[in-house]
């Protein structure tokens, strides 16, 4: 995917201007905040449950190596093939060399958002292949010219209803709908005759199971089960980070992730794959390749953000984020936007790409408390600030000016003085209204606010006085 | 019971009263406030903008400042709980001074949290006429659990009603240095919080925290609401609130 995570303060600006995105932002409150909410009470020891998920996926990382040889020797012994791809180009590449060795002419993919890292789609067209995504929202965004997801697990979120029918329209020469079921079975119709001519299926994958060699994949529309098992060819993209030891694991973080994705008890399908199709045997694929990709994450995991990795890719951060329900995904730039993308954009595509994400955040920790996994975000997002200010990446006057500041405030007999003139000359500024309308220096605070003046002595001073008294 | 009272710079700069009104609070619960003349800031602004270093150095004066009193009380969630809950990593790479600095952390409250919890305040001097609405202020709710005790000793203001406001433990929009880098972003954020406490129906917004105060009481202003007043929980309680 292109990566646009510089461009920032303008698409946010643009995209708070957009009353039509403004409006579906709202919905989400109401569907994923509250429902979530709602789920949650199913739960007899929620925090219980997510200390236990996130140890699970602790352990998983703790000892990844460990894990990713034991889920190969397990996928290899039943049947399947696995592929490490080192950089987002080896996906393309891997999927790319297995479509040519099985004579493959149509893919169709359920939703994959590491496929959407290396661009694989417009690899797969620009090879001359044709692929058509089966998840209802990537389905939408693709026929509308690849448009960018803007949330990890409601791609289409930022459209809306007649932007949807316009395009099923448009594309498919049919009457334009109005209603959703109509819209769905329209897109239903369509899909069928794709999965009935294709001849790979590209799931990506929610978890790996080690023990087994299995792939998980969550879905509430059946797409990854259709993809799974009607083609001859089943290739499961995933980050490496996704592994999990075993199915009782699963168990757990599956009382997790519907409820902190969308409020659902239990997703409408779990598919859990173990190997090629054996003897007897009615469903599923002939040949079947898992892709395990790295692309910045083995990077991550020895490093200070390791706990980014836990991740189970909910949603959930972004659906409480304050910043993102009024700017959306789109501003953040790249694949995964909020509070868990602010950390992983930098952190797979580089610091110096998205200098923007670590900082754009008031660290208000709303994403902190509702992570399933207890990844401590905010925490993550100050580690980032802190290799860009010790790598210069922000502006010499921030600089100078944190620096003063510590400086200052460490004397406290000059900070009394300064502050003393400092706080005199604002209440001057304020007026009679005891308000400053423009503060020089602090235009992003004066743009949109009334400063309230300062009383015009300080604590300090008063306090002192008071005591001499 | 010596209390330490730390000021907090924003108080000390701006708005004064807020601390008085705190100290009348702490004495009626019979504390007695010591009150460190040297104290300046906890440290957070370069905390949270990667300056690891400067918030060290300030750090480790807090807690030399402080340690030798009983409690360390202070007017805000967010310097509490950066002295509570982030004091420990500021100073991750200092031994000696992250024992100091883990002591200090289980004696450190907000103040409103002191005063249910370990002064078990029964009165408040503060009288009030009208309805208030309450904002969580992220800090003082998601790091110190700062979320009955404010509502429990409002309950006890003669003349006072609360009226919730939707969403009101949505942070504000202030965040500190963010209100300044992103400041159309933290203005939208605001407009959100000014229009729940405009439906809330509030004469009043109470929190605790001078840093949000400024920012909310800022958009207010700034789009012409006069009326609505901005007032931190100590000076409700105290009876101290200007005007």
């Amino acid at each position: 995917m292109q990566i646009a995570s510089m461009h920032f303060k303008e698409r946010a600006h643009d995209n708070m201007g957009n009353a039509q995105l403004q409006g579906n932002l709202q919905k989400i409150k109401g569907k994923f905040v509250a429902k979530r909410r709602e789920s949650l009470t199913e739960l007899d020891d929620f925090e219980a449950t997510r200390e236990a998920g996130k140890a699970i996926r602790q352990r998983a990382l703790d000892n990844l190596d460990v894990w990713l040889e034991i889920f190969e020797k397990n996928a290899v012994a039943r049947g399947a093939t696995v592929l490490w791809a080192e950089t987002p180009a080896d996906i393309n590449a891997y999927v790319l060399d297995i479509a040519r060795r099985h004579g493959v002419k149509k893919i169709i993919k359920s939703k994959s958002m590491v496929s959407e890292e290396s661009a694989l789609d417009e690899a797969i067209e620009a090879a001359g292949l044709q692929v058509v995504e089966t998840d209802l929202g990537e389905y939408i965004l693709q026929i509308n010219d690849y448009e960018p997801p803007s949330h990890i697990i409601g791609p289409a979120l930022h459209k809306s209803k007649e932007e949807v029918a316009d395009l099923f329209a448009k594309t498919h020469g049919t009457p334009r709908k109005t209603e959703i079921g109509e819209l769905c079975l329209e897109a239903r119709g369509v899909l069928r005759t794709h999965y009935l001519t294709a001849d790979m299926g590209i799931p990506g994958g929610n978890f790996f199971v080690a023990e087994t060699g299995s792939v998980v994949l969550v879905t509430n529309e059946g797409n990854a089960t259709l993809t799974t098992t009607l083609p001859k060819v089943h290739v499961a993209i995933s980050g490496i980070e996704k592994i999990v030891p075993t199915l009782e694991d699963v168990a757990t973080l599956m009382r997790l992730l519907p409820r902190s994705a969308t409020g659902q008890s239990i997703s409408n399908y779990v598919d859990i794959l173990t190997g090629i199709k054996g003897e007897g045997e009615f469903h599923g694929a002939e040949h079947m390749y898992f892709i395990l990709v790295d692309a910045g994450r083995s990077a991550v995991l020895s490093g200070e953000l390791k706990e980014a990795l836990r991740c189970i890719r909910c949603g959930a951060c972004m659906n409480h984020c304050p910043v993102y329900q009024n700017i959306g995904g789109h501003s953040y730039g790249w694949v995964y936007p909020g509070p868990i993308g602010s950390i992983l954009t930098p952190s797979y595509i580089g610091i110096e790409k998205a200098l923007d994400l670590p900082q754009a955040a008031t660290m208000c920790n709303q994403c902190g408390v509702v992570c399933p996994v207890k990844i401590p975000l905010p925490d993550l997002l100050r580690k980032l600030r802190e290799q860009q200010f010790e790598r210069h990446l922000r502006p010499w006057t921030e600089r100078f000016g944190l620096r003063a500041w510590s400086w200052l405030a460490s004397r406290p007999a000059l900070y009394s003085a300064a502050t003393r003139i400092g706080v005199r000359i604002l209440a001057w500024m304020g007026g009679r209204e005891r308000l400053i309308r423009s503060l020089p220096f602090g235009g992003g605070w004066t743009d949109g606010r009334d400063m309230p003046a300062p009383a015009g002595k300080t604590f300090r001073e008063l306090y002192a006085g008071k005591a001499r008294r | 019971m010596r209390v330490g009272f730390f000021v907090t710079c924003l108080i000390d700069l701006v708005r004064p009263s807020i601390g008085f009104a705190a100290i009348k609070l702490l004495e009626a619960g019979g504390a007695e406030v010591f009150v460190p003349p040297t104290q300046t800031c906890c440290g957070q602004p370069g905390y949270n903008s990667g300056d690891r270093a400067g918030a060290a150095a300030l750090a480790a004066k807090v807690i030399r400042e402080f340690e030798d009193c009983d409690y360390l009380v202070a007017a805000s969630g967010s310097c509490t709980g950066m002295i509570k809950t982030h004091y420990a990593d500021v100073l991750r790479d200092d031994p000696v001074m992250l024992q100091r600095a883990a002591a200090l952390a289980a004696k450190t409250h907000e103040l409103t949290d002191f005063l249910v919890n370990v002064l078990k305040l029964s009165q408040v001097p503060g009288r009030f006429t009208g309805t208030v609405t309450y904002h969580d202020s992220c800090a003082g709710l998601r790091e110190m659990g700062v979320k009955q005790q404010p509502r429990t000793l409002l309950a006890k203001v003669p003349g006072l009603k609360i009226s919730e406001m939707t969403e009101c433990e949505t942070c504000c929009g202030f965040g500190g240095t963010f209100a300044l880098k992103y400041g159309e972003i933290s203005t939208r954020l605001a407009d959100n919080k000014c229009q729940h406490i405009a439906n809330s129906g509030a004469d009043a917004v109470v929190l605790g925290d001078l840093g949000c105060i400024l920012n909310i009481e800022g958009r207010l202003r700034r789009r012409g609401d006069s009326k609505t007043r901005v007032l931190h929980v100590a000076e409700v309680l105290a009876g101290t609130g200007k005007e």
